[in-house]
Order: structure tokens, then C-alpha cells, then sequence
């Protein structure tokens, strides 16, 4: 890490243990903005990060989004960073500077492409996004539409827009948006290519997750260290007892190995948004969850199952983040047709990433 | 949770031409027939004729100082050529144990003398070692050894037993753990001691025990009154726990711990292509990703372990998962195709199939039982 980058992770970490407390995090499930939090994050520049200068930005690269969205995780900040970020990684991408407000994206709803029709000095706009994140907050929200032209990624302002809330497992507000052939004076439009945009959202928004995800996962397995250090029975503590060790280690193993995975799909990305490194790391990380969510809750047991006890923070937030931008099923499909372009004996070649030049090699 | 995050390895592009040349190797010796891919090859695919063309590659003690004909190279050129080996199922354990611990031990610890007679010979893939610490009663328990060594003219007597010495019947010598005095329950991995035993010497004895399948792998070898020349104590007298406990980190986190059962996935693969199954590669995507993960870990413990910073923990939780990942290969395979295990069966997948299968319960025992990994990783994180 250079001294910048870990400049910015400690900004961070103080601004979420003073802003991401444990009352805040459950506020918000009740539908209370964190205010505080967002617009220190704001203050300090973090909404822009990894964005260059000339598209309104603060620069940085993109270990330094993925590093914060780590700390998000860590402390179920109840903020839609990862949306921001998807959101500036689009329209940097399209040479399109970044704004100010909070706009969100509409992520699932690909094949229903919003409709979005000229209409005397302005547009008509009809569509439905449903679990969109945090929509109730934003001002205004990134769709994947089409006008009688073409295909577009287009921008627009959710004042007149009908919102249903809704929430995942932790509580955090994904919505229903419709848009019920809604005038709109202005909307920033760019023709795109369908295809590679729903990609590069997948990508982008996967990755966003599974770093969160091992985030999550460290607290987890903090609050687990923590319990089983200090809570006693039988005389001794928990971490005493094999049965206990034997969670413990399996929890470890998880951490590192996601912790990993995640590492090496983040340094793939700037080369490559929509890496196979990506789809490895979103599909191992879903499936640790299976695993380390049971363990977790067994090792704390009955206290880590109330409301009062932070636990569930990390577990919920888990459970979600599993389903969003694709579930494990979709990204064995990803894979597996990689795999099935393979010739005979080039899976290693995959693996190693070093393609099988054998027959060019001379053969001493 | 810092002593949990690997960090990551990207290969140096030099590496590639490396790989390339194994490739091409092993592309000829599979085409002329003189091997054939297999599981767990590393420790059941014993071949001198291989070994030696190995050293002659300079693909052993690689890492090693040119003056013990070693090439100097780094160890993640030598992580490199380890993995392609073992993709390819190429029968390795000749060398594997003399390659990946007994020389760098030697290193270490070993004598100007004793480095000058045996890395040489070994990085030749002629002399091979076998790793001499289980007894009868001391499994996880190794400070609960007995064999032990007492001081003569010139060296020492020693006498006792070792039980399931891998290839003890087929290598040159033994690096064996023993009690030079006796033991001291306040501190019972004290007065132990490392010495090299000539597997051809008088008093050594070698008796097979064989596996559940009928397979001489491991043995029990008895001592009576060995004579043990000084110049063939390693290290310091007493100080024989804490020399094997260093090597411990490079046993435990190789490549040789994620791809014992590789040759199986790669035929798996290979087939479910063939009959254009996309359930069954999307299951095996899943083998793909754990695969891929796994090779992560431990390329970045290889890079942590050449910069000496100390991995024992992560070592260890990598042999934990990754021989889990080894072990469920069989599992997965047979309920992906209709193919039925058999170890002479004309079919390759079968066969891999098989040898995976046979195999898979020593995968979690040896070098360390799940059990003892896992107490070895809490342990450490709550320490932490
Ligand atoms: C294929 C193979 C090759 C081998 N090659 C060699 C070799 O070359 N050289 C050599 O020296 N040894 C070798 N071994 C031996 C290997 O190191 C031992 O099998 C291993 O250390 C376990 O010892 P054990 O078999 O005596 O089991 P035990 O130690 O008796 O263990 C039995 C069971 O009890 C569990 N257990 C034991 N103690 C604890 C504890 N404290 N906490 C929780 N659970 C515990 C174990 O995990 C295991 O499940 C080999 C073994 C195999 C299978």
C-alpha cells in the first residue's frame, strides 16, 4: 500500500467507527438517510474516488474505490457507495464527467429496456426497474433504455418517478421504480452498446460485493475471535474446546481464501472490467457464505441472534449481497462456457493463464 | 487479521518461457509413452529414469547456490516448474521429498561437507530421501517419540523404529528424528535430534505395510545398533524439533497440496467438453474457482515465505483446504458422468477416477491430520 492509499484507508475507517455506528446501521433499516456519514464521506472526497480530475473526479485508482468498499462492508455502512462508484465507473467510461447528487442504477432489469420517446421539447419516459438500490434517496438513476434510434444508457431525475420501497435481508432499501409515461425536460443520454453495458454493470457491481462481502467477513470473524476469547463455560473459554477450534479454523480458511480472491479480481480489473478473475471471485465468495454465516451464528449462539448484538449486521448484509449482482447459478453459467470453449487438456492453460504453446516451443 | 491475507503474485513475464519449456517436456515424455498422467503422483509415482531427466533440466534444487549444483533460480520459478509437473500427473516422488525438504535443509543446517556430498546428487534426481518422524505411538504426538540415538566413539547408536515411511524401500537415505537424551516432561520438544540415516547401512531394517489397496508405498523400518558417524548429525545435537518445525511451512502449502487429484479434474473436464454437458461444467466451474483460489493462496505463501516472512498458520489452513478440495474430487466426478471407478479400466477417466478415489483418505492425514491443522490455525487467530 502506498502511504496515499493508506492516507485514505484511515480517513475512512475514522469517519465510518465515528458515523457507522451500531444505532446508525439500524436506523437506517428503519428508513433514516445516513447523513452524517455520506456527507463526511463527500467531504473528504471519497464519493469520486478512482475518477480523474478532468471528469470531475478526485483521482486515485480503482484499489483505492475497492479498498473503501472493503471498509463499507466492514462496518455495514448504510450508504449505496458501490452504487456511486458503479455509477462514475459508466460515466467516466463515456468520457462523461461525474455529478454530485447521488444517482443510483438500475442493475436487474435489463431486458425490459426503459422506453424513452421525444415529445415537444422533451422526453416521455415509461419503465419499471424493481430492487433498486437505494432509490428512495437518490435523485436521479441510470437506466438502460431505448429511443426510437437506438439503444441508450440514459439519466434520469426520479422527482417524477412512482417509488415502492422495499428491503433486502439486512434491511437496506432496495426499491421499486416506475416510471408511468413521465414528461421529463431534460435527460443526459448515451448511445451504448446493450450487451457490454449490462456486462460491465454485472462486473463492475459483482466485484463491489464480493469486496464488501470479505469485508463483512472480517467482521464476522472479529466478533467471533472476540466471543470465543472472553466468553467462558466449564471453567475455560470457548477457544479451549476442539469443537470450537475446529469452527474457528474453518472460518479462517474462508476469510483468507476470499480475502485472496477478491485481491487478485481487483488487480485484474483495471485491465480488464469484466475479467474471469471477477466471475471466480463473486462465485467463491457467495459460496463461503453458505458456510461461514451457520458457524458464525452457532459460535455466538443465542446472544448473537438478538437485535442487540451486532452480529447480524455482518450476517444479514451477507445473505444479501450473495443475491445481488449475480447469485451463484449465474456466474457457474459464466464459467462454465469459458470451459466449454476449452480445447482437450487447456483447462491449465485457464488456470495458469499462460495459453499452451507446446507445438511452438523447440523441442530440444 | 493481518497473519490471514496472502498477498498477491502476479508471475513475472519470464516465467512464461519457463512454463513453456516444461510443457514441451513433459508433451514429449507423455507422447513417447514413457509416462502417463496419474493421481497423488508425487508421492505414489516413483520413477528414477523420470527423476534424473529432471536434474538434468536443472528443474531440481533449482533454487539452490550453482556450488551445490543448484541454478540459482527463484522460488517462484520453482513453484512454476513444481505445478506444471503435478498438472501433468508426472511420477515425481523420487525426488519430490529430497527437492522440496531434505535439501533445503541441508542448507540450513547441514555441514560444508555434507552440503558438497548430497545436493549435488540430488539435484541430479540420484539420491532421494524419505522423512523419518511417525512411530507407532507418536502420530500427531511427535514430541512422543522413542527412537533415540546414544553417543559412541565417532557418532551414534541408533535404535528404535519409524512407522509409514513413504518410499523408505526405494530411497537412499532418511533424515530421522530422535531423542539424543531422554525426554523431559517440562519440555518435551527438547533433546531431539536430526540425523541422516543410509538406508542400506547394517541394523536398518525396511518392512512393507501395505495400503488398503495392496500398494507398497509406506513402510516400518526398524534400527538395531545403526552406527550413525558423526558427520551425518544435522544441525546441532538437541536442536532437532525446531529444525523440522522450519521446514514445515514449505510441506504444508505447496502446490502438491491443491493438485494431488488435478490429472481427474482435467480429464473431467475434458469429457464433460467432449459430450457438450453444461450442467456438468457448470458444476465443475465451481471446482474451477476453489482451484483457482487455492492456487492464489499458495502462490502468495511462496512469495511470503522467500521474503522469510514466517506463514506457518496460512500454511496450514492452505493444506486444510486445499487437501479437502483434493479429497472431494472423486466425489464430484462420479456424479457428473456415468463413468464407474476402476484402477485397470481402458477408460482414463476411470481410471483417474479410481486412483483419486483409493487415494483420498491419506490425502488428510499425512504431513498433518485436519484436526491438528485446524487446532494450529484457531490457535494462532485467537493469538492473533
Ligand atoms: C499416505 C501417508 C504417507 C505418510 N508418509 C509419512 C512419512 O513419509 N513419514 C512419516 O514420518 N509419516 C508419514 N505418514 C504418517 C502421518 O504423518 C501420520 O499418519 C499423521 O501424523 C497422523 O498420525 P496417526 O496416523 O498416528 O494418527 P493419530 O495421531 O493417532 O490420530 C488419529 C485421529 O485422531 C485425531 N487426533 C489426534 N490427536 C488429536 C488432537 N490433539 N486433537 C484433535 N484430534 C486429534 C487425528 O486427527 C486423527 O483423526 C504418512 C501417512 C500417510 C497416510
Amino acid at each position: 500500500m502506498s502511504e496515499m492509499q493508506e492516507m485514505i484507508m484511515e480517513s475512512t475507517e475514522k469517519i465510518l467507527k465515528e458515523y457507522s455506528k451500531k444505532e446508525i446501521v439500524n436506523e437506517a433499516e428503519n428508513g433514516i438517510w445516513a447523513k452524517e456519514l455520506w456527507d463526511n464521506l463527500e467531504a473528504y472526497g471519497m464519493l469520486k474516488v478512482a475518477v480523474p480530475e478532468e471528469l470531475m473526479g478526485n483521482g486515485g485508482d480503482q484499489y483505492d474505490a475497492f479498498s473503501i468498499l472493503y471498509l463499507i462492508g466492514k462496518y455495514s455502512a448504510p450508504i449505496p457507495l458501490a452504487e456511486n462508484y458503479i455509477v462514475n465507473k459508466l460515466l467516466m467510461d463515456l468520457g462523461e464527467s461525474v455529478q454530485d447528487e447521488f444517482i443510483t442504477i438500475s442493475a436487474t432489469e435489463h431486458k425490459n429496456l426503459f422506453q424513452i420517446r421525444e415529445k415537444d421539447d422533451g422526453w416521455i419516459v415509461s419503465g419499471k426497474a424493481k430492487y433498486v438500490p437505494w432509490a428512495r434517496f437518490a435523485q436521479k438513476i441510470l437506466v438502460l433504455g431505448e429511443t426510437e434510434e437506438d439503444t441508450k444508457l440514459a439519466l434520469l431525475p426520479l422527482d417524477n418517478a412512482k417509488i415502492k420501497e422495499g428491503k433486502n435481508l439486512a434491511g437496506e432499501a432496495r426499491d421499486e421504480v416506475f416510471f408511468d409515461n413521465v414528461y421529463v425536460e431534460e435527460i443526459k443520454t448515451k448511445s451504448v452498446d446493450i450487451e457490454e453495458q449490462v456486462e460491465k454493470i454485472l462486473y463492475t457491481g459483482g466485484l463491489t460485493r464480493s469486496v464488501m462481502m470479505v469485508g463483512a467477513l472480517e467482521n464476522l470473524l472479529a466478533l467471533t475471535k472476540e466471543h470465543i476469547s472472553e466468553r467462558s463455560q466449564f471453567g475455560r473459554p470457548l477457544y479451549r474446546f476442539q469443537a470450537v477450534q475446529q469452527h474457528m479454523a474453518q472460518l479462517a480458511g474462508e476469510f483468507a481464501a476470499t480475502n485472496v480472491a477478491v485481491k487478485n479480481a481487483i488487480s485484474s480489473y483495471e485491465k480488464n472490467p469484466v475479467s474471469k478473475e471477477i466471475a471466480f471471485a463473486k462465485l467463491r465468495v457467495n459460496e463461503a457464505i453458505e458456510k461461514v454465516n451457520p458457524i458464525a451464528h452457532q459460535i455466538l449462539a443465542a446472544i448473537g441472534f438478538t437485535f442487540e448484538h451486532t452480529l447480524h449486521h455482518s450476517t444479514r448484509r451477507l445473505w444479501s449481497w450473495r443475491e445481488e449482482f449475480g447469485k451463484e447459478s449465474d456466474w457457474e453459467q459464466i464459467i462454465a462456457k469459458d470451459l466449454m470453449n476449452l480445447n482437450q487438456n487447456e483447462l491449465w492453460s485457464l488456470i495458469t493463464n499462460v495459453e499452451n504453446s507446446s507445438q511452438k516451443v523447440d523441442v530440444k | 487479521m493481518k497473519a490471514l491475507r496472502i498477498p498477491v503474485v502476479e508471475l513475472p513475464k519470464e516465467t512464461e518461457a519457463l512454463r513453456n519449456e516444461i510443457r514441451a517436456f513433459i508433451k514429449e515424455e507423455l507422447e513417447s509413452g514413457s509416462i502417463a498422467p496419474s493421481c497423488d503422483s508425487w508421492l505414489c509415482g516413483f520413477s528414477p529414469e523420470l527423476s534424473k531427466k529432471i536434474g538434468e533440466k536443472g528443474w531440481i534444487g533449482m533454487t539452490w547456490p550453482a556450488e551445490y549444483g543448484g541454478k540459482e533460480r527463484t522460488s517462484i520459478e520453482r513453484y512454476v516448474v513444481t505445478e506444471e509437473l503435478l498438472a501433468a500427473g508426472a511420477p515425481v516422488a523420487a525426488h519430490w521429498i529430497a527437492d522440496r525438504q531434505s535439501g533445503p535443509l541441508f542448507l540450513k543446517f547441514g555441514t560444508e561437507k555434507q552440503k558438497h556430498f548430497f545436493l549435488p546428487k540430488i539435484a541430479r534426481g540420484e539420491c532421494y530421501f524419505s522423512i523419518g518422524l511417525s512411530e507407532p505411538n507418536a502420530g500427531s504426538d511427535l514430541a512422543a517419540i522413542k527412537t533415540k540415538a546414544e553417543k559412541v566413539e565417532g557418532g551414534w547408536l541408533l535404535n528404535g523404529s519409524k512407522i509409514w515411511t513413504s518410499g523408505a524401500h526405494l530411497a537412499h537415505y532418511m533424515i530421522t528424528l530422535c531423542r539424543t537424551s531422554p525426554q523431559d516432561i517440562n519440555n518435551r520438544h527438547a533433546g531431539m535430534s536430526q540425523l541422516v540415516v543410509d538406508l542400506s547401512a547394517p541394523g536398518v531394517t525396511i518392512r512393507p505395510i501395505h495400503l488398503m489397496t495392496g500398494e507398497h508405498h509406506f513402510n516400518e523400518v526398524f534400527f538395531e545398533d545403526v552406527f550413525i558417524p558423526d558427520n551425518m548429525v544435522v544441525g546441532k545435537i538437541g536442536n532437532g524439533w525446531a529444525q523440522g518445525m522450519t521446514e514445515l511451512a514449505y510441506e504444508r502449502s505447496g502446490p502438491e497440496r491443491i493438485l494431488s487429484t488435478y490429472p481427474l479434474l482435467n480429464e473431467l473436464t475434458n469429457t464433460l467438453i467432449e459430450n457438450k454437458d453444461e450442467k456438468g461444467l457448470n458444476e465443475v466451474s465451481k471446482v474451477v474457482t476453489r482451484l483457482w483460489t487455492l492456487r492464489n493462496m499458495s502462490l502468495g505463501i511462496a512469495k511470503l515465505l522467500e521474503e522469510g516472512i514466517p506463514s506457518s498458520l496460512i500454511a496450514s489452513l492452505v493444506k486444510d483446504l486445499g487437501t479437502q478440495f483434493e479429497q472431494r474430487m472423486a466425489e464430484i466426478t462420479r456424479l457428473l458422468v456415468s463413468a464407474i471407478p476402476s484402477i485397470n479400466s481402458e477408460s482414463k477417466l476411470e481410471k483417474l477416477m479410481a486412483q483419486a478415489m483409493l487415494q483420498s483418505p491419506g490425502f488428510t492425514l499425512r504431513g498433518g491430520t485436519t484436526e491438528i491443522l485446524r487446532g494450529i490455525v484457531a490457535k494462532g487467530v485467537v493469538k492473533a
